[in-house]
């Protein structure tokens, strides 16, 4: 079998030590939480590290803390799977439950973090293959090489943003803590996320995420995850739509959305749905709207199915992640119940 | 034989049940011996280049690398079929696929066998890349092999067709394209190999096909077979994908004769997608002709075949795409023309319908578009032109049993075909398909007048049986048709024969876990010997009872007479007095299948004793908007002939159905690049327990004539309809033509917005086939 480099395993006890330890390991350390993307990417060389920091031994208070009322605090290391089936998450910030429980199989979500699915390293099919594969194309910019293999004359990394839970953190405005050597600071979701395949968050090397919050609901929010996928027990996003809407008196007060797996970063498409403010939405002004969203959607040749396909995928799947936020029966009853059983799982 | 069957018939547990469920069964890669090495391959990176140089000083020199192979240290070609002896272990002046094997480590760890192999340097000269049939077809400076890509080239003539065509009432031609596939089986290809101090070779491999390694390893290692011994270890998923002979078994042996110390090689994931031998890529084209009322009057069908590197099969896989067509249906003249391509790509052979799924694809869908064409319902067509039983098809296929009706009757009642079809909401379908599979090659692979399968019975005193037999259970169930066809005829339970199979010291021939073969072939061996067995009991306890051996019946560990069946011999008894009577109580059984093959060159590859019929009827829901195709229901009959166990027949139905889905709807070996696209079980698109449908199967039981009990086969056939029956669903639910496969949502949506309504190829390249052998035709089909 493939095996795992020789590594060595750290397990701080604070944050503040595994933040020290991976300061002090110039480069050639990884955190590891659940680790179910990390080990079989290691397994193929596509990390260069001897030193591992396990954040599983780090004393942590409540895992979830709060309501749609007060706000929300859920700790990095909580497990997708019980962010999927919380009931307080399932209440206020529903697209976040949809999107931890979109994520991969049931065992994965088991042992993979809330924190490893938000920092979860950009995909691509030039790239998440083994040493020799990589050997055999010509290596790529992300790892060993330094040309990008589905765009040959970019400067840049293509990788694809493959993150579940990112798309849905920005779309419902949540804030990200991270600490590290110099302190403590909490940003924006948003602003964790940069535009480039490698270099894909702004966090430093030696922070740790230490818990996402969710703003407090002022009246009635409602909100929507769609993942597109070859197979709904199984795949990475190949696009993603998370969306959020302020409701007061039937009237949207507030439209926030962002698309995951359509570029190197979660994509932000609220500008998109601005005419929907003041409005009481109708299936059509959903459907019209849904037409003029996929300007930000730019899918490569780099992950599974045809990329001209998921671009126009994304109006479909802004669409259905729309009328699933308002009310609407999101298939339009076009699907037979099977098809939305799967849909949705 | 009691009227009623006693195991025969009944679904219960098989006897590997309890070690697989509870994790106690070994397969190859659980094995280890002390002082056991690590073997790993270092493969080429290159689609086609010619090796210039392999220097293995800086490999050679880590501590704890034990050896290090080239191709100078095994040079002996090997192949599965006599005629294409083209492979060899580790690579001697070319490379032909990203993945061929080039050199080979034996370290004292992984780590280091990994290490040694990045210090191997290899130079290359690369060689212009051959990627498709087309760039194989138009050639180049440096074929793959010798002096043109064409592997092999084939045509066969049964009547003259194109007068048929002429004087048809109605003609259609269609081109289809089947992209290639592979097994995906859970347990990865692994063989660990022990030489000891005295000359004797044991290589334990998880493979479908133990004596036909046997004679590779001879070959190669230049060993006498005596001297060698294979044992193939239970099986963790053939389907077709180990029923070759693989470089990593020669090597593992070699380092270990090399060493003196076991060597185990187990492939990673993605060596397995190199090993391959999987679905054949194949572009078709299929013309026939019909009288008014629907009735076929002529068939031309060609195939071109993307082989891959190496032979492999290949030569049988050509014929297979050209010799079932006539099993289902009666087609008075038929043209078949087929080419085999080598390309720089994995090696395909043999998986789950050999050949045989890629021309019913092609066939079904153009038979639901002559329905249409013809005004005819799409089952009535089919029914029109049924073959019958005890029948010969125009080349020659011996048709005993057939059961297509009653098939096609069940799944069209059941599922409600005919009244539904045309009262579905959009995007919702029905489509319909017929198959029929051999039970049985009827040739072996090498050319040889003895037995196809053997076995060998020992009867204990203490009222056990010791059934040995080379057969090598791949999950299917063949320890358990072989127990339990030796338990019915000799009176026992399931549970008191002990197995002992697939070791080549030990049990006698069987050919293989391919072409379906098993429970008919070593089935009847099996019968033979528990027959011979009860001979011997039935003597003595005749005596004892003072009867005659034909008043004797025998059932659950009692010998009986049948008109005083409280008069018995218990069956421990008679075992102990025919022993006491005559030593040793042993029998052994064999079969060697009838002569069948046609007389014409290139009979041999079609002809079976026994056929199954399958037919199928498939609902898909399609999402306008995507094109995504979901399967929430199919509807299978499979003619078995009888069902030795039905539980474990509707385990082969399900299975086959599950892995059609996968290769209708998503599954698809690609190149890009030279390289595989996709080498792992995440990226490369499986089915899930999520996308497989309610499965409702049905069991036809014609009883064979010649089958053992009237058994036929299950494993591979039932796989066939669906395929197709999807696309004709498909077309059913949104309008739309998928002419190849795999039906995935960009090609629906592509076609519905489409004006032909139709995605698939619309030619075929030209080449120049050689003269059809225009073959003598059986007299029923002579002057029509």
């Amino acid at each position: 079998m493939l095996r795992l480099p020789r590594l060595e395993y750290l397990r701080p006890k604070t944050v503040e030590e595994a933040a020290h330890a991976m300061a002090a390991s110039g480069g050639r350390a990884m955190f590891i939480a659940g680790g179910t993307d990390l080990v079989p990417n290691l397994k193929r060389r596509q990390f260069d590290v001897s030193t591992l920091i396990s954040l599983n031994s780090i004393e942590r208070g409540p895992e979830v803390e709060g309501d749609a009322r007060t706000g929300m605090t859920i700790q990095a290391s909580e497990t997708l799977d019980e962010i999927a089936n919380h009931r307080m998450v399932l209440a206020g910030y529903r697209a976040l439950a949809q999107a931890c429980g979109a994520v991969s199989t049931p065992q994965i979500r088991h042992m993979g973090t809330l924190g490893g699915n938000l920092l979860v390293d950009p995909r691509c099919n030039y790239y998440n293959q083994t040493y020799a594969w990589r050997k055999a194309v010509g290596f790529c910019m992300k790892k060993d090489g330094d040309i990008c293999l589905v765009a040959r004359s970019s400067p840049r990394c293509w990788a694809v943003s493959s993150s579940d839970s990112a798309p849905v953190a920005l779309a419902l405005k949540a804030e990200v803590t991270l600490r590290g050597t110099d302190g403590t600071r909490r940003i924006p979701a948003d602003d964790l996320y940069r535009d480039d395949g490698i270099n894909y968050l702004t966090k430093g090397p030696d922070e740790i995420v230490i818990a996402l919050h969710l703003p407090p609901t002022k009246l009635r929010m409602t909100s929507a995850y769609w993942k597109l996928r070859r197979r709904p027990a199984f795949d990475f996003p190949i696009l993603g739509v998370a969306v959020a809407l302020n409701w007061d008196a039937g009237v949207v007060t507030e439209a926030r959305g962002a698309l995951g797996a359509v570029g190197s970063h979660p994509v932000d498409i609220t500008l998109s749905l601005q005419p929907l403010v003041g409005q009481r939405p109708d299936e059509n002004l959903v459907a019209e709207l849904a037409q003029a969203s996929d300007k930000r959607s730019r899918p490569l040749d780099n992950t599974d199915l045809d990329h001209y396909w998921r671009k126009r995928m994304t109006k479909v799947y802004v669409e259905r992640a729309l009328r699933d936020a308002c009310g609407f029966e999101p298939l339009g009853g076009r699907l037979s119940a099977h098809l939305k059983q799967s849909a949705s799982a | 034989m009691a009227d009623e069957l006693a195991v025969v018939g009944h679904s219960l547990t098989k006897p590997d049940a309890f070690a697989k469920v509870s994790g106690l069964t070994k397969f190859a890669d659980d094995l280890a011996l002390p002082r056991m090495l690590f073997g790993r391959i270092l493969r080429s990176p290159l689609p086609h280049a010619r090796i210039l140089s392999v220097d293995t000083t800086r490999a050679q020199a880590l501590p704890g690398v034990l050896a290090v192979l080239t191709g100078e240290d095994l040079p002996i070609k090997f192949g599965i079929l006599p005629v294409s002896q083209d492979e060899e272990a580790l690579a001697g002046e070319k490379v032909r696929y990203v993945g061929d094997p080039v050199a080979a480590v034996a370290a004292t760890d992984e780590w280091i066998a990994d290490e040694a192999l990045d210090l191997i340097d290899v130079q290359f000269k690369e060689l212009p890349r051959y990627m498709s049939i087309e760039e194989a077809i138009a050639g180049g400076e440096e074929p793959i092999h010798g002096k043109s890509n064409v592997h092999k080239a084939v045509a066969l003539e049964f009547n003259d067709t194109e007068d048929a065509m002429a004087a048809a009432y109605h003609v259609r031609e269609d081109v289809v394209f089947f992209e290639g596939n592979t097994h995906l089986p859970m347990e990865q290809h692994a063989a660990l190999a022990q030489y000891s101090q005295d000359g004797k070779l044991t290589l334990w491999t998880s493979s479908q096909t133990p004596h036909y390694v046997h004679r590779a390893l001879g070959k190669v290692l230049e060993l006498p077979m005596s001297r060698i011994r294979v044992i193939a270890t239970p099986n963790g998923g053939g389907f077709g994908g180990k029923s070759d002979i693989f470089a990593h078994e020669l090597v593992a042996a070699k380092l270990a004769v090399r060493t003196g110390r076991p060597v185990k090689i187990t492939l990673t994931r993605e060596e397995v997608f190199y090993a391959h031998r999987g679905r054949h890529p194949v572009l078709m084209k299929v013309k026939s002709g019909y009288r008014r009322d629907g009735t076929i009057t002529a068939m031309q069908f060609q195939s071109f075949l993307d082989g891959g590197a190496y032979g492999s099969y290949g030569v049988a896989s050509t014929y297979y795409t050209g010799a079932l067509q006539t099993a289902t249906y009666a087609i008075p003249r038929y043209k078949f023309e087929g080419v085999r391509l080598f390309t720089n790509k994995p090696p395909c052979g043999p998986k789950r319908g050999h050949g045989t799924p890629q021309p019913r694809f092609a066939l079904e869908i153009h038979l639901d578009k002559v329905a249409e064409e013809l005004g005819i319902d799409p089952v009535d067509l089919r029914l029109r032109n049924l073959s019958s039983e005890n029948s010969r098809t125009v080349n020659w296929l011996r048709i005993t049993s057939c059961g297509l009706k009653a098939c096609i009757e069940k799944v069209v009642e059941q599922s409600r075909f005919r009244e539904r079809r045309t009262a579905l909401p959009p995007g919702r379908g029905l489509g319909f398909a017929v198959s029929s599979y051999l039970t049985g090659a009827g040739t072996a692979i090498y050319w040889n007048d003895m037995p196809h399968s053997e076995v060998q019975l020992k009867l204990d005193r203490n009222g056990g049986v010791a059934l040995l037999c080379g057969a090598i259970d791949i999950g299917q169930g063949s320890d358990h048709i072989l127990a339990a066809i030796v338990a019915e005829v000799l009176g026992v339970r399931l549970e008191d024969i002990q197995l002992t199979t697939a070791d080549t010291d030990l049990t006698p021939i069987d050919l293989g876990s391919y072409s379906s073969r098993v429970t008919f072939m070593a089935g009847n061996a099996a019968k033979a010997a528990a027959e011979k067995a009860r001979a011997r009991l039935f003597a003595v306890a005749a005596v004892a009872l003072q009867c005659d051996v034909d008043d004797l019946d025998a059932r659950d560990r009692q010998i009986f007479r049948r008109d005083r069946p409280a008069e018995a011999v218990p069956f421990m008894q008679a075992v102990r007095l025919a022993e006491a009577e005559n030593g040793v109580v042993a029998a052994s059984g064999s079969y060697t299948p009838p002569k069948l093959a046609g007389p014409y060159k290139g009979s041999g590859v079609g002809p079976s004793p026994a056929y199954s019929f399958s037919a199928a009827v498939v609902e898909v829901d399609v999402d306008v908007k995507t094109g995504e195709v979901r399967v929430p229901e199919v509807w299978v009959a499979h003619d078995i002939g009888r069902a030795i166990n039905p539980v474990l027949v509707v385990g082969q139905v399900e299975g086959s159905v599950y892995m059609a889905l996968g290769e209708a709807l998503m599954e698809e070996q690609t190149f890009r690049l030279g390289l595989h696209k996709c080498p792992s079980l995440l990226d490369y698109k499986s089915p899930t327990a999520l996308e497989t449908p309610i499965m409702h199967t049905y069991l036809v039981e014609t009883i064979d004539p010649e089958g053992p009990f009237g058994a036929k086969e299950a494993g591979q056939g039932p796989l066939l309809p669906v395929i197709p029956a999807v696309a004709n669903a498909v077309y059913n639910a949104v309008g739309v033509r998928i002419d190849e496969v795999p039906i995935t949502p960009e090609k629906v949506l592509k076609a519905m917005s489409e004006k032909s309504k139709r995605v698939g190829p619309r030619s075929v390249p030209a080449f120049a086939f050689p003269a059809a052998i225009n073959a003598d035709v059986p007299d029923e089909w002579k002057g029509r």
